[in-house]
């Protein structure tokens, strides 16, 4: 593999336009199966692997951004969504139908690493075999579960066993080399320092981190299954506020609004975006402040100054956002073209209280600096550990301020534009350190950016004429897309990109709606950047990964 | 001023200093310890009341709560926790990260299968006598995730809950109302029973040999623990 600098300078300046990617897949492709986004083709289920290779290294698409699996009548169906890092608009699906009978299709784990924790996923709920994969378990669901409960046939009425597996006694001899004396240790599922309810494997050797195995699904809520059940026009939106619960429900809310609105083909109206764009920026700074008081939680230990920092300024961003939407957390305020209403009367009084916000940031940011990033003994604890670099996070599908902190320019606000951003001044933060401090510092910096975008928003909604104050676009009261339309769309979530694929079959609910986690793709990585650490630094680069269990786990 | 020499005041006058207390005090005899209630006992120093009720007043006013954070409401309960609403104002704002050291256990979120038999074994480690409020929607019935394949349909499925603070996420001010009103019950002494749930921890073997359990008799120990999840029979 070539180095992440040339690779950059080649792909930056080809475009790989849809008569080279016929070209490039051949006759291995079966027959053309477009999807609104991006070409797809349909390949047979032992090429899978030579198709990706050769779209990676050849096509330059080196982001598996999804892999959606979902079954027909007739026939299992794996998608990979790819992408590429230098410009997401540069979409391609590969489709694997598998039988019925026997749904086993070849392992994109070598071409991809992030395919691994994907296609466990698929196995386990949709229950497509993959062959030649390195660890096929179950993920989301305990190990004893019957069934895979997003195929056709699942009875959810049959009753289910779960073990609560113990270990007999907590050290014990690691069974991967008799000479070591190493320690086994669970951390989690209900640990101060998991986020919520990970559980991480760990074997250690002394104080360094030997392997890990992080242990998902203990927050598993059927999420997908949920938003199958609703209706698109109301009764999808409230769920992606849970899915990323730290705040950034607007940002949630988007991914699904976006892909809804391509899917009807929704135009919005640009006053809605303005406010769309502001609210969900108002979201990225109260989740980023979660972010940096947790993880100065995890590195200080107890509940401790910064934190209490943290959440006074996160008060204050809630209170913006309640007088807003109406709620502290779970928003619910976007609609399908357009959001639910204005903003709160007095306008002037709600502007000025958000101006009053932006304007105490820049001394609360010092404030910070000073206690946080300016602090000797954060900075021995954070430089140098938890190093993910950056063909790692390409290759584990890494993305938003963990792949940002690598050094990977990638941002769907800037490069696969959406709402409001491109008309306003603001820029994407990178840092090249790599470590657990640079996604510290490329958070903070982010909220600087945030709060740009915030204020250029403001000036706008504050000049917008009163009589063309549109919130809404004439949205249909029950949207029934035309059947067989399949889209993949993601926007920039707090955590990073946030895509959801949706199939209709012609009816008003969704036949697969699959969601694309960030954390989920950050999380795995978490292995390559702890091991050989010490422990303490296991638990600092886990907070740095700035995981949300709800998304992880959907 | 060099450190090896006394201070000027204290080199002149070896009498404690008493400014501070004086001008606290003010004239007259010192009052600082009186009270209201002090007042309303007159001259006795005694207070007669039973020693289980006296317990209960402290329990209720000395909560442990246990650091125990699973889904989205767990962000609103940090909030209770943190500067603005601050929950130690009410005698119960300490987490405690280890179950051993808690009184009392937040429930916040949704339970998945997955996590029931844990949360089952987070509460047994909790020290007598334990309190357990339930916050929001999921932990009533399953809330928003009701009719889901995976989550169980309220906390109460597993363990016995004394208060439920409706809502998703119920406001920080309404999870401190339920604090309160626990407190309130704690001093009164009462709690919910403890009855058997319908998902308990039992052993394997113990289960009765339905076809379930015969296709999983080779992946699991006769000893080990399981819950067993009728999801037919719930609510």
């Amino acid at each position: 593999m070539s180095t992440e600098l040339e690779r950059d300078q080649q792909e930056t300046g080809v475009e790989v336009t849809e008569d080279e990617l016929e070209a490039l897949i051949g006759d291995r492709a079966l027959r053309r199966d477009d999807h609104l986004n991006a070409p797809g083709f349909v390949i047979r289920p032992d090429a899978v692997q030579d198709v990706l290779f050769d779209l990676r290294d050849e096509g330059g698409f080196d982001h598996l951004s999804c892999l959606t699996a979902q079954q027909y009548e007739d026939r299992y169906e794996s998608i990979y969504h790819l992408k590429k890092y230098a410009d997401p608009t540069q979409e391609v699906s590969v489709v694997v139908p598998t039988s019925v009978d026997d749904p086993v299709s070849q392992s994109a784990e070598p071409a991809f690493r992030t395919a691994d924790w994907h296609e466990r996923e698929a196995f386990d709920l949709v229950g497509i075999d993959y062959e030649g994969h390195p660890d096929p378990r179950r993920i989301l669901l305990p190990e004893t579960w019957q069934g895979h409960p997003l195929s056709k046939d699942y009875d959810q009425e049959q009753p289910q066993v779960v073990t609560l597996a113990e270990h007999a006694n907590p050290i014990q001899p690691d069974h991967h080399d008799e000479e070591s004396d190493t320690m086994f240790l669970n951390i989690g599922p209900h640990h101060p320092a998991t986020h919520g309810v990970l559980h991480v494997k760990t074997v250690l050797d002394g104080e360094t981190v030997v392997d890990i195995d992080p242990d998902v699904g203990y927050l598993h809520r059927c999420e997908e299954q949920m938003c199958q059940q609703g209706t698109y026009r109301h009764q999808i939106m409230p769920y992606p506020d849970r899915w990323d619960y730290v705040s950034a429900g607007l940002l949630n809310e988007w991914a699904y609004a976006r892909t809804a609105e391509d899917l009807a083909d929704i135009e919005v109206p640009e006053y809605a975006q303005i406010i769309r764009t502001m609210g969900a920026e108002l979201c990225r700074i109260a989740s980023h402040f979660l972010a940096l008081g947790t993880f100065c939680l995890d590195v200080y230990g107890d509940f401790n100054a910064v934190f209490q920092y943290s959440f006074r300024d996160r008060e204050v961003v809630q209170d913006i956002l309640e007088d807003l939407t109406g709620q502290r957390l779970m928003f619910n305020y976007f609609r399908l073209g357009g959001v639910a209403w204005d903003l709160p009367e007095p306008r002037d009084e709600f502007i000025e209280k958000t101006r009053d916000f932006l304007d105490e940031l820049p001394a609360k940011i010092t404030e910070y600096n000073n206690l946080v990033t300016g602090n000797e003994i954060f900075q021995v604890r954070c430089n140098d550990t938890g190093v993910l670099q950056p063909d790692v996070a390409k290759d584990y599908g890494c993305t938003g301020p963990v792949a940002r902190a690598s050094g990977i320019d990638y941002d769907l606000r800037r490069d696969d534009p959406y709402g409001y951003y491109e008309n306003l001044e603001w820029d994407v933060i990178t840092r090249q350190g790599c470590d657990n401090y640079a996604r510290v510092l490329c958070r903070m910096e982010e909220v600087e950016e945030s709060a740009k975008i915030i204020d250029q928003c403001l000036d706008l909604l504050e000049d917008w004429p009163e009589d063309d104050r549109e919130i809404q676009a004439n949205v249909p009261r029950t949207l029934k897309p035309d059947p067989d339309t399949e889209v993949y769309r993601a926007v920039e979530g707090a955590k990073g990109e946030l895509g959801i694929y949706i199939r209709s079959d012609g009816t008003d609910k969704p036949a697969r709606f699959k969601i694309r986690s960030p954390c989920f793709h950050n999380l795995s990585a978490l292995g390559e950047i702890s091991e050989g650490d010490f422990i303490p630094d296991l638990i600092a680069s886990l907070g740095s990964l700035d995981i949300v269990l709800g998304e992880v786990d959907r | 001023m060099s450190s090896d020499k006394p201070r000027q005041d204290i080199y002149d006058s070896t009498a404690p200093s008493t400014d501070t207390r004086e001008a606290r005090m003010g004239a007259g005899p010192d009052d600082r310890f009186n009270s209201k209630l002090r007042e309303a006992f007159g001259a006795s120093p005694f207070i007669l009341t039973k020693f289980d009720q006296f317990m209960n007043w402290v329990r209720g006013n000395s909560m442990f709560m246990l650091q125990f954070g699973i889904a989205c409401c767990s962000i609103e309960m940090i909030h209770t926790y943190a500067i603005k609403h601050d929950l130690d104002r009410f005698g119960a704002g300490v987490p405690r990260a280890s179950p051993r050291q808690a009184d009392v256990m937040i429930v916040p979120g949704t339970i998945v299968s997955k996590f029931g038999p844990r949360m089952k074994r987070v509460y047994d480690q909790m020290p007598e006598p334990k309190f357990v409020v339930g916050m929001g929607s999921c932990t009533i019935s399953g809330g928003p995730f009701q009719e889901g394949y995976n989550v169980v349909k309220g906390a109460e499925e597993i363990i016995p809950v004394d208060i439920h603070v409706p809502g998703c996420p119920p406001r920080p001010e309404a999870l401190i109302y339920g604090v309160a009103k626990l407190q309130e019950r704690i001093r009164n002494g009462e709690t919910s029973p403890v009855v058997v749930k319908p998902y308990e921890l039992e052993q394997f073997g113990d289960l009765p040999k339905d076809e379930l359990v015969q296709k999983l008799a080779d992946d699991i120990d006769e000893e080990d623990l399981v819950m067993r999840y009728n999801w037919a029979d719930s609510p």
